[in-house]
């Protein structure tokens, strides 16, 4: 006969003493701000005093054209960084799909040489290329004059029309690594007996890569463009380091982190306004918000997961 | 020992040792920090300006620590907002400091010694609309033009031009002769297409102070034809820039000048001392080119680096110390001449040793100066007229807006926000 032992009530301090430390730092430096930003945004400024401006400031960043302009222009290339950006997924998931084959050699330093470029920083690799890309000094020109196909070249970051895709193949460049070797980790976590099995009813090659192994790396792949979308809309370094705060040429490559920036600390003679600015990062705050609750929500409820 | 006696001597041990902690406190030099964003002088300030202040104030040790330009002002108003500024507060002329002025966080500087070195005209760029406060010392101002590879010149025998038609009769013969890039500017940045192009050639058009006070009172619009003219012919320069001009940085067009590879640089003056060091070739100097022959000339000779003291300060009397050698005719020959290109603003002239600087002073005499259209009261609102400069002589010069185009935009963004005090 077994006797469960009567309930005490024991000592249950230790819990607070081990969530403490997480708690206070990540209030003292995410959630005050964060609650302190939206409230900023509230308010306006007048001689050297705060004052009561309820959602004014965001009338006038939609509706007020001298704000507004930047302000829809900003998001619509944000968007468009995200588009391209997103391209990094399938090819990350294509690379790892090709390292989990068995019979690759070398598989280790091409792991290697794709992840890298994440671990570099982003002044690296804004300045590499820039660089690179040069006109000027840059080896691209070169290189393409080389296989015969200089026509191709041009001042990439300098065009309008060019300058964001630009920056958005540097992003994918360098963030590559990243659902590569998430993937990577979940594609070589599947059990041996699920490809055995699959590889008995006839499914091989690709079709076993689309109709096996990659519905078992949904949930991995959603978390993944969770995370490009979150990185997205907060990006600000690249563009900052390649293209200047203005987003230049003609504001083609402002993103919502560069006008949050201009905004509020203000450049060179523009003054900066911390009101409008905290408008600006609630905003952005606001749209990764609402994406991850999309996410969370529409999406990651409809992803079937698998116990192996 | 009796009693007494031992209180006696704790008390004379306490008197003795007060008085030698006073005495070191009173010993003890004062440091003072500078803010700044010439990080490309911390050398010569280091070497040069700062022990020669040291020599006669052996109580206060100066620290000069600069930030990068493009982040100076950021960096400056955190700073202040959280009390960690330095002691001298490098002031960049007008509205940024003006504000900070009126935040309180710059002390007015109106009775210190020295500040009559300074005509009203010098002080402008510090002091309040109404003319009454100074609030910054001014240490030097910087004249637009063009620099030239003399060599160059030279070997393909050209001479500087006076008129805007021999100005582009020489950009011809150099692209005709393939050596050389006619003109280093690039357009990635803005910055150099503002300052360099517009606010460099624009005063011939506009008629310098004449032009520039017509637009703050309203009696101009950027939309007139002395406004809009600039842009024109910074759009015809773009056939003589180099390969991929649209993504040539300050720094390429700076580098593309010293290595030899282009012919002309449109310049401000601040570039000489960097020049000197960088360029293997004798460095000329020309003025903006006037329209006709026989026209006067004008320059842009903008007051663009100053210095006050921060409120906060905990040793306002040291810091005014150093302030008041800023402001005296020591500190002008020091520091023009240890940094050529940064003209002294002080009502006594300097005599300066480097020709290149000289030859820029001299268009003093024979030119119209003024300071850049955008930097007094026009950038006070947003949009910001400054920056929004920098964007349209980029997309003039890049052909994404045609001239007038360009001009309706800025007018536009100025009429959505200023008012003319009429």
């Amino acid at each position: 006969m077994t006797r469960v032992p009567p309930r005490t009530r024991r000592n249950r301090t230790h819990i607070v003493v081990f969530l403490a430390p997480a708690v206070l730092i990540y209030t003292a430096v995410m959630i005050v701000p964060l609650f302190e930003t939206l409230r900023l945004s509230l308010f306006t400024t007048s001689g050297n005093h705060f004052v009561w401006n309820g959602v004014a400031n965001f009338g006038v960043l939609f509706f007020d054209e001298r704000q507004s302009l930047g302000f829809w222009n900003a998001l619509r290339n944000n968007v468009y960084f995200f588009v391209i950006q997103m391209l990094q997924n399938p090819i990350g998931i294509g690379l790892a799909a090709l390292l989990a084959l068995p019979r690759l050699r070398a598989g280790a330093f091409y792991r290697t040489a794709i992840f890298l470029p994440t671990l570099l920083s982003f002044v690296i690799v804004g300045f590499g290329w820039k660089l690179i890309l040069s006109p000027l000094w840059g080896v691209a020109p070169s290189l393409l004059g080389a296989v015969g196909l200089k026509g191709l070249f041009a001042p990439y970051l300098g065009r309008e029309s060019s300058a964001l895709t630009t920056l958005g193949f540097i992003s994918v460049w360098q963030y590559v690594g990243v659902p590569m070797m998430l993937a990577y980790a979940a594609l070589i976590s599947i059990p041996d007996e699920i490809i055995d099995a699959a590889e008995v009813d006839g499914v091989v090659g690709i079709a076993q890569f689309f109709r096996v192994k990659l519905p078992l790396i949904w949930p991995t792949i959603g978390m993944i463009s969770i995370l490009t979308f979150v990185g997205n809309f907060n990006a600000f370094d690249l563009v900052y380091v390649t293209q200047g705060a203005l987003g230049a040429p003609n504001y083609s490559t402002d993103i919502l982190g560069t006008l949050l920036y201009r905004t509020f600390f203000g450049y060179q003679l523009q003054l900066g306004d911390p009101n409008m600015g905290a408008t600006v990062a609630t905003m952005m705050f606001l749209i990764i918000l609402a994406g991850v609750c999309v996410y969370l929500f529409a999406v990651q409820r409809k992803i079937s997961r698998y116990q192996f | 020992m009796s009693i007494p006696r031992f209180i006696f001597g704790v008390l004379a041990l306490i008197a003795v040792l007060t008085c030698a902690g006073a005495g070191a406190v009173w010993a003890a030099p004062v440091t003072l920090t500078i803010e700044s964003w010439r990080n490309d002088d911390l050398a010569i300030w280091q070497e040069k300006i700062i022990p020669a202040f040291e020599k006669t104030h052996p109580d206060i040790i100066v620290k000069f620590e600069p930030t990068a330009p493009t982040e100076y002002n950021a960096a400056l108003n955190s700073k202040l907002d959280a009390g960690t500024a330095g002691d001298l507060i490098t002031c960049r002329p007008f509205d940024a400091s003006l504000q900070l002025f009126q935040k309180g966080r710059l002390v007015p500087l109106n009775g210190l010694k020295g500040m009559g070195n300074f005509s009203s005209v010098a002080r402008t760029a510090w002091t309040t609309d109404d003319g009454k406060t100074t609030f910054c010392v001014p240490m030097a101002a910087v004249i637009h033009g063009f620099i030239y590879n003399k060599d160059a010149f030279d070997k393909l025998g050209l001479k500087p031009p006076a008129t805007v038609p021999e100005f582009f009769a020489l950009l011809e013969k150099i692209k005709a002769d393939g050596t050389y890039v006619p003109l280093a500017l690039g357009t990635k940045e803005g910055w150099e297409t503002a300052s360099m192009g517009y606010q460099n050639i624009g005063p011939t058009y506009y008629k310098g102070e004449t032009g520039r006070l017509a637009l703050i009172h309203g009696k101009a619009k950027l939309t007139d034809p002395q406004w809009v003219e600039p842009f024109a012919v910074l759009a015809k320069w773009r056939p003589y820039l180099g390969d991929g001009f649209e993504a040539q940085s300050y720094a390429d067009s700076q580098n593309l000048f010293t290595l030899g590879r282009a012919a002309i640089y449109p310049a401000g003056s601040w570039e000489i001392s960097g020049f000197r060091k960088q360029a293997t070739f004798a460095l000329g100097a020309f003025a903006p080119p006037v329209q006709k022959a026989g026209d006067t000339c004008y320059i842009s000779d903008h007051p663009d680096i100053a210095l006050g003291l921060n409120a906060k300060s905990p040793h306002p009397a040291q810091a005014k110390a150093f302030l008041e050698w800023v402001a005296s005719p020591e500190f002008a020959k020091l520091y023009a001449n240890a940094l050529p290109g940064f003209f002294s603003l002080q009502r006594a002239p300097v005599a300066l040793s480097d020709p290149l600087a000289l030859q820029f002073a001299s268009w003093r005499g024979t030119c119209k100066s003024t300071i850049r259209p955008t930097y007094q009261i026009l950038s006070r609102g947003t949009p910001n007229l400054e920056n929004m400069f920098w964007v349209e002589g980029s997309n003039v010069i890049n052909g994404t807006d045609a001239p007038a185009v360009a001009a309706a935009k800025l007018q536009k963004g100025l009429d959505s926000w200023y008012k003319p005090a009429k």
